[in-house]
């Protein structure tokens, strides 16, 4: 009749409770029972957060249809060839502006070029903008976010001051500031020129990951089981590496994917004002500016790398906010 | 609370002088040539070059050059533009176009925003949460230059609604379709963030209480709405800057000759100057307005107030 | 014969053949991913005015979800009532219109809570949400109301009441912000007040103050008082009849004294045991072996066989053991509470 008890981690404490507890049944006045069963514990398997999360985003429809989105959107940046067999830069000055047909799906823009063509292979630049800056400002801002978060005391004072000071520097303004102080041409290589864009974003879109870093790394510091770490006699290193790291992980992650939509909406955005960046590379944001002029008489040049780029931003965010929904404690 | 301004205001003074400092050396003193690309498409011609040199004393050592700027600051000099014009006089023309566009939109962004989050926020999981979900997520991910052109084109130029420009001057009645616009995005995080509060707020243990209380529905909305509508004055005042560099688009958009536009048309004609001195102008202004907010939030915060 | 004919103490019956307050065979169930966990299984029990009822229990067995019940501010979802009744003065308030119903909470009957500091606005002052009692209620202007929070916070004992009015919850110590809730609950004058778990975030002396301030303020408005606690030590002095509670049912209901000195229900003597002595210095420690059911699988039989010393087969099979009269003002559901109680020292 006694279920086996299970051991899980995150009930280490009942389990210590319960053996105490066994041990002590010889010492009761009630007269010893017979063939009485094992104290059941009977907690089930123990469910981490991940675990939890993991089994709430499977069934989250929003979930998957981000990821879906997002999957095909990789493959598309990364395989363009897979989607069309038709060259981007193959434009014939006569098919200026012509709208879809079944030769071209989406028509044709001010230079002649294959819509359809462009905004597939547009995909990459914004795609490749989106993960580096991403990875980047995870990079800075986790770094020093731990830095500030773990060590306390005047780093963690020069540490949020200057995260104070970047703070100061809206996003689009600052990044406005950067590239029109360090302006690209059509002669600079494409390499440098996303390059540019991707330092701009990072340089001043780490803050926010670096405030949230922190603030995780102080909770999850003061918990009794780094504690005991320190105790035991773990160096730092350790300790953040094996406790403190994968437990503040939770809203980093969420951050992040949210933040990927956002800057490839502010990659577009630069692009649009004429800063970001700029041809032979195809963006949607360039797309978007070269059409506008034209918004009335061919609405099908604007219409489809808008679209493409508000349903990518929009895979991300939804991605992101599903995943924050499945990680969040509070809406168990 | 005299206390708690007090160490706000002298907190916020290293983070001016580290902001515009950093202002400065990204635009100044990074290696490579400090005149790459300020002159318009063409190199600066050796005079110009000279002169500014002289300026803003770019012989000197970085914080001296610095702190020479900053001093031109204060007084008002912010160099000049391309045609000769003072800086200054630019931003003082510009100012209030984009005062009147601003107000208008925080001011769409606090009603709109605030009454969907709390229809959301009290029906969780109710097709209307689910409406103003969406179409906040919707907002969001069009970026908003999109959102501008798109209505421009649909309510301005098709359906004649709202004038696709705004005139001279920017009257009131023209600036209501670009204040939308601009607040879009910032409407569609305050709708978000009081959904949530509010909903996160309506099961704490004081709601309870209230509730234990007898005290009618609407009553301990109240009580929730007070502690939710925190967070959410603290994010406006973050927004702002967000804001304003979404005025930069929106501004250009609709032809508005506000401090947006002004720098919407230095971009293109590559005026660093101009550039540097109105973000440096803005990113003050967003300072103080975050000063601004933290005192507020010392307001509604009693916690905060009597630490 | 019911277990609510049971009533003992010094409250008079009134009127009413029935005690003031009546719950009977309350059932809540919360409906959870894991499953449906019946949190509250048939409760019920009875408190008449000017009497003090304790419904002891450990964390989890469903004491303050039956007080959340009653007082119709249960979390739904993923709380359900689904049966049983509430009877206050004849009425059956479990199942009035919510309009109506509202109007008996903080006037008819009120609740305080375990932790003041998050039981409180944090954002509005004391006195208003003292205040805002009169107002609702009585129509009250916020000044008239405020006079009145003052006179209030007088009451119990607040040390310079009318300058401390305007001050914020978290500008009061724990123990003060207990009083204040409890000012805030008898501000109309309740013919019932529960009081969940009130001492239990207290240090000890103020613990004691507290509950010298309830029973004080008891005597003066013949309230009836339902003290909800796991702490047996504060019941002895307050309560004249205890109710023990565990996993969803009431295992035994007896006169204090009774229940100190001659439990009938094995887990109500477990619970005894637990308590340490003094005189045992250098003895084990003792603790009931094992750990209370999760609510979603709870074990056939009566829930506590499996921790039980006395359990035989007949424990095992069927259903829980029905909550019966052993004598004119104690009841306990155990098939062999003859033996626990013959059991004694």
């Amino acid at each position: 009749m006694s279920e086996p008890t299970h051991l899980g981690g995150s009930r280490d404490r009942e389990n210590v409770q319960n053996e105490f507890m066994r041990a002590r049944a010889e010492d009761i006045t009630l007269p010893a029972p017979e063939g009485a069963p094992e104290p059941t514990d009977d907690v089930g398997k123990p469910r981490s957060l991940w675990q939890d999360a993991w089994d709430d985003l499977r069934r989250n429809k929003l979930f998957i249809v981000g990821s879906v989105l997002v999957l095909i959107l990789i493959v598309m940046a990364a395989f363009p060839q897979l989607f069309t067999s038709v060259d981007p830069r193959e434009c014939v000055l006569q098919n200026s502006r012509q709208p879809p047909s079944s030769e071209a799906w989406f028509g044709y823009d001010l230079q002649g070029c294959d819509v359809y063509a462009r905004t597939i292979y547009g995909a990459r630049a914004s795609i490749l903008v989106g993960i580096f800056t991403t990875t980047a400002v995870m990079i800075i801002g986790g770094l020093i976010g731990i830095i500030a978060g773990f060590f306390g005391g005047w780093v963690d004072g020069i540490a949020s001051r200057i995260t104070d000071v970047f703070l100061a520097l809206p996003l689009l303004l600052g990044s406005i500031l950067i590239l029109t102080a360090f302006p690209s041409t059509t002669d600079t290589p494409e390499l440098v020129v996303i390059g540019k864009v991707v330092l701009a974003l990072a340089l001043l879109g780490w803050t926010q990951l670096a405030r949230i870093m922190r603030s995780s790394v102080i909770q999850v510091k003061n918990q009794d089981y780094v504690q005991a770490a320190r105790a035991l006699g773990a160096t730092s290193t350790r300790i953040i590496g094996r406790h403190v790291l994968p437990n503040s992980l939770a809203p980093v992650i969420v951050v992040a994917m949210i933040s990927l939509g956002a800057y490839i909406s502010a990659e577009a955005t630069l692009s649009f004002l004429g800063i970001g960046l700029q041809p032979p590379v195809i963006s949607w944001g360039i797309a978007v500016n070269d059409a506008a002029t034209y918004v009335r008489t061919s609405p099908h040049m604007l219409f489809f790398p808008a679209m493409f780029l508000s349903v990518t931003v929009f895979a991300f965010i939804m991605l992101g906010d599903a995943v924050r929904d499945a990680l969040d404690p509070k809406l168990r | 609370m005299g206390q708690y301004t007090l160490r706000r205001l002298l907190q916020m003074i290293p983070v001016i002088i580290g902001t515009t400092f950093i202002i400065f050396a990204m635009v100044w003193a990074l290696p490579g040539d400090p005149f790459a690309g300020k002159c318009g498409d063409r190199p600066c011609p050796p005079a110009y070059i000279a002169e500014q040199t002289a300026r803003y004393n770019l012989d000197d050592p970085l914080v001296v050059q610095y702190v020479k700027y900053m001093g031109n600051l204060v007084t008002g000099d912010l160099g000049e533009t391309f045609r000769g014009t003072q800086v200054l006089d630019e931003l003082a023309v510009a100012l209030p176009a984009t005062l009147k566009l601003t107000a208008l939109a925080i001011l769409i962004e606090i009603i709109i925003g605030i009454g969907a989050g709390v229809l959301a926020g009290l029906r969780r999981g109710s097709f209307i949460d689910n409406l103003v979900l969406l179409s906040t997520l919707v907002v969001i991910s069009i970026p908003i230059f999109v959102i501008g052109y798109l209505a421009q084109f649909i309510l301005g130029v098709q359906l004649g609604w709202f004038p696709p420009t705004v005139g001279t001057g920017a009257p009131w009645s023209d600036l209501i379709l670009p204040a939308f616009v601009l607040a879009s995005v910032s409407l569609a995080y305050v709708a978000r963030l009081t959904r949530t509060q509010l909903a996160e707020n309506m099961r704490a243990d004081y709601v309870r209480t209230a509730t234990a209380k007898g005290l009618p529905r609407r009553q301990v909305v109240r009580h929730a709405l007070r502690n939710s509508l925190i967070p959410v004055v603290t994010f406006i005042g973050i927004d702002f800057g967000a804001l304003m560099g979404g005025a930069v688009v929106t501004e250009g958009i609709f032809n508005i000759t506000g401090i947006g536009g002004l720098v919407f048309g230095a971009i293109s004609t590559r005026e660093g100057a101009t550039v540097t001195a109105a973000i440096t102008f803005i990113v003050i202004v967003f300072l103080l307005v975050n000063l601004l907010v933290d005192l507020l939030y010392g307001v509604l915060d009693p916690r905060i107030r009597y630490e | 014969m019911t277990v609510t004919d049971i009533t003992v103490g010094p409250g008079e019956g009134g009127s009413r053949d029935e005690p003031l307050l009546v719950v009977d065979d309350l059932q809540v169930e919360f409906r959870t991913r894991e499953g449906v966990a019946r949190a509250v299984n048939g409760v019920s029990y009875t408190v008449d005015a000017g009497e003090t009822l304790a419904v002891l229990g450990e964390s989890g067995c469903g004491k303050s979800v039956t007080a959340q019940a009653i007082m119709g501010i249960l979390d739904t979802p993923p709380g359900f009532v689904t049966g049983g009744s509430v009877r206050l003065d004849g009425v059956d308030i479990l199942h009035l219109p919510e309009k109506q119903r509202r109007t008996y909470r903080g006037e008819a009957i009120a609740m305080i809570f375990q932790d003041a500091l998050s039981a409180l606005n944090p954002v509005y002052t004391v006195g208003r949400q003292i205040a805002e009692m009169f107002k609702v209620h009585r129509g009250m202007s916020q000044k008239d109301g405020l006079v009145k929070a003052v006179e209030l916070m007088d009451l119990v004992r607040i040390p310079a009441a009318k300058e401390r009015v305007n001050d914020y919850p978290h500008q009061f110590s724990g123990g003060m912000r207990q009083r204040i809730m409890i000012a805030m609950s008898i501000a109309l004058e309740p013919q019932v007040l529960i009081a969940d778990e009130p001492t239990t975030a207290l240090d000890v002396t103020v613990q004691a103050q507290v509950m010298e301030l309830l029973a004080d303020l008891q005597d003066e408005l013949n309230m009836a008082l339902i003290l909800i606690t796991h702490d047996l030590g504060v019941v002895a002095d307050v309560a004249d009849r205890i109710a023990v509670m565990y996993a969803g049912r009431i295992v035994e209901q007896a006169p204090v004294a009774d229940v100190y000195h001659r439990p009938a229900h094995p887990y109500t003597k477990g619970l005894l045991q637990s308590i340490p002595r003094v005189d045992a210095k250098g003895s084990e420690l003792y603790a009931i072996k094992g750990l209370p059911p999760t609510l979603t699988r709870v074990p056939p039989g009566c829930s506590f066989n499996p921790r039980c010393a006395y359990a035989q087969d007949s424990c095992r099979e069927g259903g829980a053991p029905p909550l019966e009269r052993i004598s004119d003002t104690r009841a306990v559901a155990c098939y062999f509470h003859e033996e626990v109680l013959g059991a004694q020292q």
